[in-house]
């Protein structure tokens, strides 16, 4: 299977990745090549089949409507790259 | 010889802790020393905890000479960089999150924590798990203690590494794809990764939500059964845990699995199998049929497709999971950005290893629109066959007997550029991880240039006590374990 230039663009985009050139056409032939290879299960007719997302048989674990203490906002900040006050610090959302 | 204490099995020091002939400081004194003088060649260990190490051990000789003592009490562990430890660094492999500091613990390291266990430090992996070598890790690979040119497995590598250079007395890694069984057989310790949901996941970084376990690597299977029961039970703070009793796995170890039904699935036993891991199979097999266990042939028709199935549904889901790496809150910031999606960007760009962006990429390349259905949904529909595999196949076996990998532990370099080749490796230990049932690697021999190869038994849901019977059985009957790498 072959993936362009552009197709791993548009896939790094929605990623949030920026590749260099090199990486951009190692992965587009190495994904190519996965993604040709995973094509495999279409040898299988699944037309029936409900999709398995957990494979262990689990319902809605609920707990009460109880509150407590969370960890607090010096605890929670401590890694932040950049801290004011309670707040992450980050370059302008909004223009 | 005598025995140096760093060759002791959990339940020897135990033994030898009770009997006050070796306290807790000593044990920990003498990890720390056999640490400082075999990591520079094996380079397990991102992070070492000397001091925290022996004020645990303070403590637990403290409790030792008040009577309160558990199994665990002192006794020298080591973890996975992928398990969150309160103040102290985790890293999970990766510049991403080379100076992150937890604000709290897993909970199953604050379970053996709560027990006495004594903290050693931090384990080498492949960046957040994605890896079969340990040579994805930021901070360069791990060696195989038995040829250190060769790889340790992955991505457990260092937790493997750690046992089998007796640099701790037993670790803790996680398996989402075979992380723990692969390295455990590639370094002659004993490996297992329970059934999902049997242990907590919370606090340890998420690779692929539906797949990742915790489980134990340790020296022998008794040790493999008493850290099982110590961290194994419900956590509310893990909605994915099963409520479901913690059984005594020690009490399991009866020795005797005379009439034990045990299947050999065809498609695990396949020509082009390494002809080392061929003789140790066979002997295996013949060892199982003198122990008094009847042999059956079974088939998992969809093996074939597990991996391909794998590397869909853990792609796709580590891509969500690794979408939290953005630079805001935690881990690394680009120094130079222009705007937040910017930031974003370059942070992950930077931050990322390159297997983690190749997965990062199939796994959004197969959630996104137009691909969605054909890729992840099908995917997940070849899972339920997988998993109808062995649901059938357990209705006439106890456990399932399989070579753990195709080939002893290769050479590091060796595959590296090859990823599709890399994943291939991955064929018998995935099948485990999509039914979410449970299974146990164990020592088996030896190939002809002296490295180890581990068996595979494969057990029913919340069946950790038959193979860990059919395992110790095994294991008392041959002296693989016994053998120690030279270092």
């Amino acid at each position: 299977m072959k993936l362009t230039v552009a197709d791993v663009e548009h896939v790094a985009r929605l990623a949030r990745l920026e590749l260099g050139e090199d990486e951009k056409n190692l992965f587009a032939g190495q994904m190519g090549a996965i993604l040709g290879y995973v094509k495999k299960l279409n040898e299988l007719n699944t037309d029936d089949i409900l999709p398995t997302s957990h494979a262990v048989p689990m319902e809605n674990a609920f707990r009460a409507d109880q509150t407590w203490p969370s960890i607090g906002v010096d605890k929670a900040l401590a890694n932040a790259p950049k801290r004011v006050n309670s707040f992450y610090y980050v370059p302008k959302v909004i223009e | 010889m005598p025995m140096e204490i760093f060759d002791l099995t959990i339940h020897e020091l135990r033994d030898k802790l009770e009997s006050k002939e070796v306290s807790s400081v000593e044990a920990t004194r003498a990890m720390l020393a056999r640490i400082e003088a075999t990591d520079p060649k094996i380079r397990s260990f991102i992070t070492v905890t000397p001091e925290q190490a022996l004020l645990d051990a303070e403590a637990a000789d403290r409790c030792i000479a008040d009577g309160k003592a558990g199994t665990l009490t002192g006794i020298p562990l080591a973890l996975k960089d992928i398990f969150l430890t309160e103040g102290i660094r985790t890293t999970c492999g990766s510049r991403m999150l080379h100076n992150f500091i937890p604000p709290y613990s897993a909970t199953s390291w604050e379970k053996l924590k709560e027990q006495g266990a004594v903290l050693l430090g931090k384990l080498n992996q492949d960046e957040f798990a994605m890896g079969s070598s340990n040579e994805s890790s930021c901070f360069g690979p791990s060696r195989n203690p038995w040829n250190t040119e060769c790889i340790p497995g992955g991505s457990s590598g260092g937790s493997a590494a750690a046992v089998a250079a007796r640099q701790a007395t037993a670790t803790l890694g996680t398996d989402t794809g075979g992380s723990i069984r692969q390295p455990a057989s590639h370094c002659g310790c004993v490996g297992l990764k329970p059934t999902y949901g049997r242990v907590s996941r919370y606090g340890v970084i998420a690779y692929a939500s539906s797949l990742d376990q915790v489980g134990p690597l340790t020296r022998d299977v008794t040790d493999c059964a008493i850290m099982l029961g110590a961290i194994a039970g419900h956590d509310p703070k893990d909605s994915t845990s099963v409520d479901t009793p913690v059984p005594d796995y020690r009490a399991a170890l009866t020795g005797n699995i005379k009439g034990l039904r045990i299947g050999l699935p065809k498609e695990y036993f396949i020509e082009g199998l390494d002809p080392d891991v061929q003789k140790a199979m066979a002997q295996a097999i013949e060892t199982y049929r003198n122990l008094g266990a009847d042999f059956v042939d079974i088939s998992l028709p969809h093996t074939d497709y597990a991996v391909a199935t794998y590397y869909l549904i853990a792609t796709a889901e580590a891509s969500s999971n690794l979408a939290r790496y953005d630079g805001v809150r935690f881990g690394h910031r680009s120094p130079q950005s222009e705007g937040l999606i910017d930031m974003m960007t370059k942070s992950r760009s930077e931050g990322f290893g390159l297997e983690v962006k190749r997965r990062i990429m199939i796994g959004t390349y197969a959630l996104s629109s137009g691909y969605y259905d054909a890729y992840y949904v099908k995917a997940q529909k070849v899972r339920t066959l997988i998993l109808r595999d062995f649901i059938q196949a357990f209705e006439g076996v106890d456990v399932i007997l399989t070579p753990v990998a195709p080939t002893p532990a290769f050479k590091i370099g060796e595959k590296i550029n090859d990823p599709l080749q890399m994943y291939l490796s991955d064929i018998f230990t995935i099948p485990v991880n999509l039914a979410g049932t449970c299974a146990i690697a164990l020592p088996a021999g030896f190939s002809t240039n002296g490295l180890p190869i581990g068996l595979q038994l494969i057990g029913k849901p919340f069946g950790e006590e038959a193979i860990l019977r059919a395992a110790q059985a095994f294991e008392q009957a041959t002296d693989w374990h016994n053998r120690q790498a030279e270092l």
